[in-house]
């Protein structure tokens, strides 16, 4: 029996690679295994190389895997550029109709096109690969009825024409399988379930987390991969004085959310690279005149257009700073899509608490990524709101060391909201006297976002492993496989990237060496536990993909000393 | 220096038609206030960056509300502003240079939400806190310290480009007759949609037009300005466009749209028919669930 199967899809945009991993998952997922998947594809609509992977598992799902266990190949391209993928005793599937492989080891080429005409519906093509994976992993056919009849119930009066014919495309593709003897796998029966699970996206999650933190304005412009917050919010931010507003740059997202935070309101935005450069100044106004709002960035790879589809983690040094002048702004990464809800939520109420604008910082590989989760409880969190003036300091909205009351528009308090250096009203005043205490005041403000928060395992080791954002799974993968083979190393997580939980920030600056993992050229996150005294290291990759974990294993390994440290 | 602070450190050039519009400004809010027995705190004066913009901070007597940010982005400001709060009266105060050159961005997409708000610009054909480079609506072969050998581009005409962005209500005034001015940024304020009150205010220092504006018979300088015939219809478009293409300065109405349905009435219609598709998060969560 066995615990885990890893299928991969590839081939060329438009050929339903996504669709088919995403559907093996949901389906699996109904039955109560674990899933997740991971896609890549050029920025284009149709053609150019495209894959997506599912992973099913009997326990929880840290990472996408590194070895697979099926290869289903749609193209002669995917198949060169995929086979060495393919673990020793893994089975390739192959579109026959579109190719013939030489040697036949370990393949099985299936008339893809073929079957699925023959059951009445061409379309089903699909159904037939995941019957053809199902009977290679082990699982029986009609676990995916459910699923099946789920997704084409669509009130259309052939759904039942549709549903069978599926059904039966799914019955194809697994007898096809079954009749060669090929298995990979003899996956255990799915665990039981203790708690209700969703599968949901990481921007979805994300989105989820800021509507129910109070969102009332969410304003964004179209930009892979933040994109499908900006469709979600559009779908889905509703009622009374709530609004979604597409902007026409990114400028003018920034400069609308600030405009709404001012009004008293919780505002938001999201975009990528390219959109979070264009909001520097705008996010300096936020800080200068503190001001409320949240801006997501979900990371691409590479500077200007860059990768723009692909995944890295190099926007964090241009997150803490994004605009000129003495600045820092509160970064939340969330490592995985159950952390994407929190985040939304605590992103909305950091900016609240201290009054000024909060970067929620994700990544590719973690927006697009489908995942089962436990279902998240709206009313087990607390919702914060800012301070709001009574008037009882007059006009005096900048008054004292740390952060005042918010007068809101229509209310008492009438200031001015100034982006230029200024007095307790908020006139503008460049003299000493108020550029020196307006300056503490701003940074002073960041301590009331000091959460104590993290993670920590095997802390008394004097080498550690800190990974950040989406590097958390493969990381923990890595870390877990380590101890496992004896190194005494230890582990530390949080997504507070700034501030860093103050007990967090202690117990790292005791250490001979913090090796972090991360998927820019820089070594970002290290440079800057190195300013705050951290002796860290960084293991960096730049394919525009996520880390392997058999590659952490033995570059954890290596900076570790692992040898030295082993004890048997 | 105001009366309100003394510390405010920030002054105007004797002179400057700046004065004259924050005074128009300040009848025109009280009159509002009484008209529609509102408080002033329920207006929002956004600001632009240049001379102009630091009106927010000059205005003497009862205090709207007021956000002075970052240079071009008014309307995208106070477009955050009507998003979350659309009972708010917003008026937005910037200069040519902020308006209509770094922040030119703004003004169709403004236009074609119909941003119910009223913009008063003021209009002295020169970058003024910079010390006197050339703006949009410097005159052409005008020697600046950015055009020392004359100033190759031609001027924007900014009342035919409001005009043909589709912005639905256009007055084009001076800053000589605070009176006729406070009664345009009224009438501006009560019309529901976007609103331009573009305001020539000469620039004392660096360019100073009033000569050219008002003219001198004994230097035997024609008046610039004109006033707009009251024979012209300002519900009709393709006379206001006839008007803004005449050349010189036309004072006066010029354009006010009789189908305008602001952008707050547009989101208000849309969110009746979301009505049938709002879900708690929790009803949200259920559709994903496995």
């Amino acid at each position: 029996m066995s615990t885990d199967l890893i299928v991969r899809f590839a081939g060329e945009g438009g050929q339903g690679q996504v669709t088919a991993a995403e559907g093996l998952a949901e389906a699996a997922a109904r039955v109560g295994y674990h899933v997740q998947t991971y896609a890549t594809y050029p920025s284009q609509i149709k053609g150019g190389p495209t894959w997506a992977q599912t992973r099913i598992s009997t326990e929880p799902i840290l990472h996408d895997g590194d070895a697979l266990d099926v290869l289903v190949v749609l193209n002669r391209e995917a198949y060169e550029d995929h086979i060495s993928e393919l673990r020793d005793g893994g089975v390739l599937v192959y579109n026959a109709e579109d190719f013939e492989l030489e040697s036949n080891g370990n393949a099985i080429g299936l008339a893809v096109d073929e079957l699925a005409r023959s059951t009445g519906n061409p379309r089903a093509a699909n159904m037939v690969v995941i019957g053809a994976v199902a009977a290679l992993g082990g699982m029986p056919p009609d676990y995916f009825e459910d699923f099946i009849t789920v997704r084409f119930t669509r009130g259309r009066p052939n759904d039942e024409q549709i549903i069978t014919a599926n059904i039966q495309a799914l019955g194809l593709g697994f007898e096809e399988v079954t009749k060669t003897g090929f298995k990979v796998a003899d996956l255990d029966d799915p665990p039981e379930e203790t708690q209700p699970r969703v599968v949901i996206k990481g921007n979805d999650a994300l989105s989820l987390g800021a509507i129910t933190a109070g969102l009332d304005v969410f304003v964004g412009y179209p930009i892979s991969p933040a994109t499908t917050i900006l469709v979600f919010m559009e779908g889905n931010l509703h009622g009374e004085d709530k609004a979604v507003v597409q902007a026409s740059s990114e400028i003018e997202s920034i400069s609308t959310i600030i405009g709404a935070g001012y009004a008293g309101k919780k505002a938001m935005t999201s975009t990528a690279g390219p959109g979070f450069s264009l909001m520097g100044e705008g996010l300096g106004f936020a800080w200068m005149a503190e001001i409320p709002c949240v801006v997501v960035d979900v990371q691409r790879g590479g500077p200007a257009t860059g990768l723009p589809t692909k995944t890295e983690q190099s926007d964090l040094l241009t997150c803490l700073n994004p605009g000129h002048g003495d600045m820092r702004l509160p970064v939340i990464a969330p490592g995985d899509v159950e952390e994407c809800f929190k985040a939304g939520i605590m992103a909305l109420n950091w900016a609240e608490r201290y009054q000024g604008p909060v970067i929620l910082l994700t990544e590719m590989q973690i927006a697009e990524r489908a995942q089962d989760i436990v279902r998240p409880d709206p009313s087990a969190w607390t919702i914060e709101n800012r301070v709001v003036s009574d008037g009882s300091v007059g006009n005096r909205r900048y008054a004292g060391e740390t952060m005042s009351p918010f007068p809101v528009p229509g209310g008492p308090g009438a200031y001015v909201a100034n982006a230029s250096e200024h007095d307790e009203q908020g006139d503008t005043v460049h003299q000493p006297h108020t550029h020196l205490p307006m300056t503490r005041r701003r940074f002073g403000k960041l301590e009331l976002l000091e959460e104590n928060d993290y993670e920590a395992d095997n802390n008394g080791a004097s080498v550690a492993v800190m990974p950040w954002g989406g590097a958390k799974g493969t990381t923990r993968s890595a870390y877990d496989q380590l101890r496992a083979a004896g190194v005494d190393i230890g582990w530390y997580y949080t997504m507070y990237l700034n501030p860093l939980p103050a007990a967090l920030l202690e117990e790292l600056r005791s250490k001979e060496l913090v090796i972090v993992p991360e998927l820019n050229y820089l070594g970002q996150f290290s440079s800057w536990l190195r300013q705050l005294g951290v002796n860290a290291e960084s293991v960096t990759q730049i394919t525009g993909l996520p880390f392997k974990v058999s590659d952490l294993v033995s570059q954890i390994g290596a900076r570790s000393g692992a040898e030295r440290l082993a004890t048997v | 220096m105001t009366k309100r602070n003394p510390d405010y450190d920030f002054k105007w050039c004797p002179g400057c038609g700046d004065f004259a519009v924050v005074r128009s400004i300040e009848l025109a809010l009280a009159d509002w206030v009484n008209t529609n027995s509102r408080p002033i705190e329920d207006t929002v004066m956004v600001a632009g960056i240049g001379c102009s913009g630091n009106l927010v901070h000059l205005q003497e007597g009862p205090q709207p509300f007021g956000i002075h940010g970052i240079h071009g982005r008014t309307l995208p400001i106070a477009l955050g502003i009507k998003s979350g709060r659309p009972d708010l009266n917003v008026v937005v105060v910037a200069g040519d240079g902020d308006f209509l050159s770094i922040g030119g961005e703004h003004i169709a997409p403004a236009a074609k939400r119909n941003l119910d708000v009223t913009c008063i610009i003021m209009d002295n054909g020169v970058y003024g806190l910079t010390k006197g480079q050339a703006s949009p609506t410097t005159e052409f072969g005008m020697v600046t310290p950015t055009t020392p050998y004359g100033k190759l581009d031609d001027p924007v005409n900014p009342l035919l480009l409001y005009l043909s962005y589709g912005v639905k209500y256009v007055v084009s005034a001076i800053s000589t007759q605070p009176r006729v001015l406070a009664r345009q940024i009224g009438e501006a304020m009560e019309y529901p949609g976007f609103a331009m009150v573009h305001v020539q205010s000469p620039c004392t220092t660096y360019n100073d037009t009033y000569e050219a504006l008002k003219g001198n018979p004994a230097k035997g300088i024609d008046p610039g300005a004109w006033d707009v015939p009251e024979s012209h219809d300002p519900s009709n478009l393709a006379s206001a466009l006839d008007i803004a293409q005449q050349g010189g300065i036309p004072i006066g109405l010029l354009y006010r749209a009789q189908d305008s349905i602001p952008m707050h009435d547009r989101l208000t219609e849309a969110r009746e028919r979301t009505k049938a598709h709002q879900r708690t998060v929790d009803e949200m969560l259920d559709t994903l669930a496995i």
